[in-house]
């Protein structure tokens, strides 16, 4: 009712607000392009290129025409294989991950046996694993994606266990005296207390899926976005570096934005956790 | 209106019996309750009262089972509690809602675990929900509730899932005086309407002479019961009314008594 009674009055001064919403984020990425622009041209370095040439290298790496070279329309294929690592090792963190977190949280005997091991392998920062995920899986993309599956399996598990060991303890109390019990107490009150703090893992294991993806295809494979750059560095062609690392961050974003909105319909019950 | 004889002649629905309770935390103990008998009757509405400390939330928890006696018992209809169980529904001062169900999904979340069809659960919720005057909420999650519909939500939860004694810890103690006043006046009503027992713990005489049939008195340093009071005040009672105010002085005072403080020394 006071919505009726309200939108009326939105809808006439919505368009200056909404412009203004949509504006405001462009300001800052603008500034920092003709900042760009103008160090170029005013150092007259050789070594970075013009906003406007990686303009042109993008839409060469999108449509072609241009350059005509190996890279010229493949965008499509780096994109494919590098999203397809991204997710493989992301959706087998949360395949592993998320179980594991309720165990740990859950029984006892699991947090004692494995919660230990987990807080010392936890501060070895991901990259690290480079050498010895190289041995273990080869050169090619299946070391891609431990990494990446590693990068995103310890915010998933610490914070599944988070979510689980926070449950408010009355609302335990408030469901043994309504009778449940046992295992469908997990079923209808762990597990729903947990969705807020097991989807925050989710996000940040997924932020670190698509940082850890290019690290593990700089090495060893000739496809993906990674390699992308990695071939930019060796050609020596900054704009094909620069147009990846775009690339990576729209797509980042992007996915981002898909798991605010899954997290945002699930939550809905939970007004402070709306990203 | 309620004859209080008439509950004393029924027989008793809960009973606690020589009860204390311990807790130890290290080295120290704390006696938390010693010694206390208690009965109460079908369908009567009794409130605790006592200093902080005193013992009545510990009291009202081992009754629901949420913690064991050190000694003593509490018995319904002649047997031991041992556990939590629907027949006891604790309404706690902060709701305890589950927050990711709507108001009608919190009501029925008793009832779902008997295993109700969805046709009976929908029923069922559906009644509860209107009892406490929340049929146009059905849908709202508990975030999106005022402090007095969440507690008006958690006694609804309790009765649908048919229990008898209503155990009730400071409820309406979060709430603003007129929200207050407002739930007091429809617990009276739903109390009346089902004729469910209800404990109800309050730091406020005036509360406690306005709902119960009968006012215990609690003192701390142990726990224990310092007075038990029966209230023959007809219903609804005026909060202005001379014997009101006579009543409400009485209890004051047992309630300082031990103290030392005098409560209203030019009355009584
Ligand atoms: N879980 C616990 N562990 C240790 N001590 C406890 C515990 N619960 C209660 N106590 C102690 O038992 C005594 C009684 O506590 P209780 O909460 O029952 O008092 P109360 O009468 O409800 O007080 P208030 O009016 O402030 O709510 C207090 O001294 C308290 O410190
Ligand atoms: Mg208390």
């Amino acid at each position: 009712m006071e919505r009726a009674v309200n939108e009326p009055v939105k809808a006439g001064g919505s368009l200056l607000p909404r412009l203004q919403r949509w504006l405001t984020p462009l300001i800052v990425p603008l500034i920092l392009l003709a900042a760009w622009d103008i160090c170029v041209r005013v150092t007259g370095t050789r070594l970075i290129p013009l906003p406007r040439d990686v303009a042109i290298m993008l839409y060469d790496f999108t449509f072609g025409g241009i350059y005509d070279d190996a890279f010229s329309k493949t965008i499509h294929i780096h994109f494919w294989k590098s999203v397809q690592r991204v997710y493989g090792g992301f959706f087998a963190a949360a395949a592993v991950g998320i179980p594991l977190g309720l165990l740990i949280g859950r029984i006892k005997l699991v947090r004692e046996l494995i919660d230990p091991t987990l807080q010392i392998l936890r501060p070895v920062p991901v990259t690290a694993w480079l050498p010895l995920s190289m041995i273990f899986f080869g050169l090619g993309p299946n070391a891609a994606i431990f990494l990446v599956f590693l990068g995103a399996f310890f915010p998933i598990v610490l914070n599944t266990t988070f979510g689980v060991r926070s449950v408010d303890h009355r609302l335990f109390e408030a469901a043994s005296m309504l009778g449940c019990n046992g295992s469908s107490l997990f079923r209808q009150v762990v597990l729903p207390a947990a969705t807020p703090s097991i989807f925050n893992g989710l996000r940040l294991g997924h932020g670190f899926a698509w940082i850890l993806i290019v690290v593990g295809e700089m090495t060893g494979v000739p496809e993906g976005l990674g390699a992308v750059i990695m071939d930019g560095r060796t050609l020596s062609r900054t704009d094909l570096v620069i147009s990846g690392m775009i690339v990576i961050g729209l797509a980042g974003f992007l996915s981002d934005r898909v798991i605010v909105a899954i997290n945002n319909r699930l939550l809905a019950w939970s007004p402070q956790h709306h990203a | 209106m309620h004859e209080p004889a008439l509950h004393r002649s029924a027989r008793p629905t809960l009973a606690v019996k020589a009860l204390s309770k311990r807790f130890s935390m290290g080295e120290q103990t704390v006696e938390a309750l010693r010694d206390v008998n208690l009965t109460i009757g079908k369908g009567e509405f009794v409130c605790l009262i006592g200093a902080s400390g005193c013992g009545k939330s510990t009291l009202l928890r081992i009754i629901a089972g949420f913690e064991t006696a050190s000694a003593g018992s509490v018995e319904m209809y002649g047997l031991p509690i041992a556990a939590p169980g629907p027949e006891r529904g604790m309404v706690f001062q902060d709701f305890a809602l589950f927050p990711w169900l709507t108001v009608k999904e919190n009501i029925a979340f008793g009832p779902r675990q008997r295993g109700l069809p969805q046709s009976k659960l929908d029923e069922v919720s559906a009644r509860y929900t209107d009892m406490v005057g929340l049929t146009k909420f059905a849908n709202y999650y508990p975030s999106q509730l005022s402090g007095g519909m969440k507690q008006r939500v958690a006694i609804a939860r309790v009765l649908a899932n048919d229990c008898e004694v209503l155990l009730m810890d400071e409820p309406f103690g979060a709430l603003d005086a007129l929200t207050r006043e407002k739930l007091q006046q429809e617990l009276l009503e739903i109390w009346e309407r089902t004729k469910v027992t209800v404990i109800f713990v309050t730091h406020s005489v005036e509360e406690a002479v306005v709902l119960s049939d009968r006012v215990v008195v609690m003192t701390a340093g142990p726990g224990r019961i310092e007075h038990d009071a029966r209230i023959h005040l007809p219903r609804p009672r005026e909060v202005s009314a001379i014997d009101f105010n006579q009543v409400r002085r009485d209890i004051t005072q047992r309630l300082t008594s031990h103290v030392g403080v005098k409560a209203i020394p030019a009355a009584a």
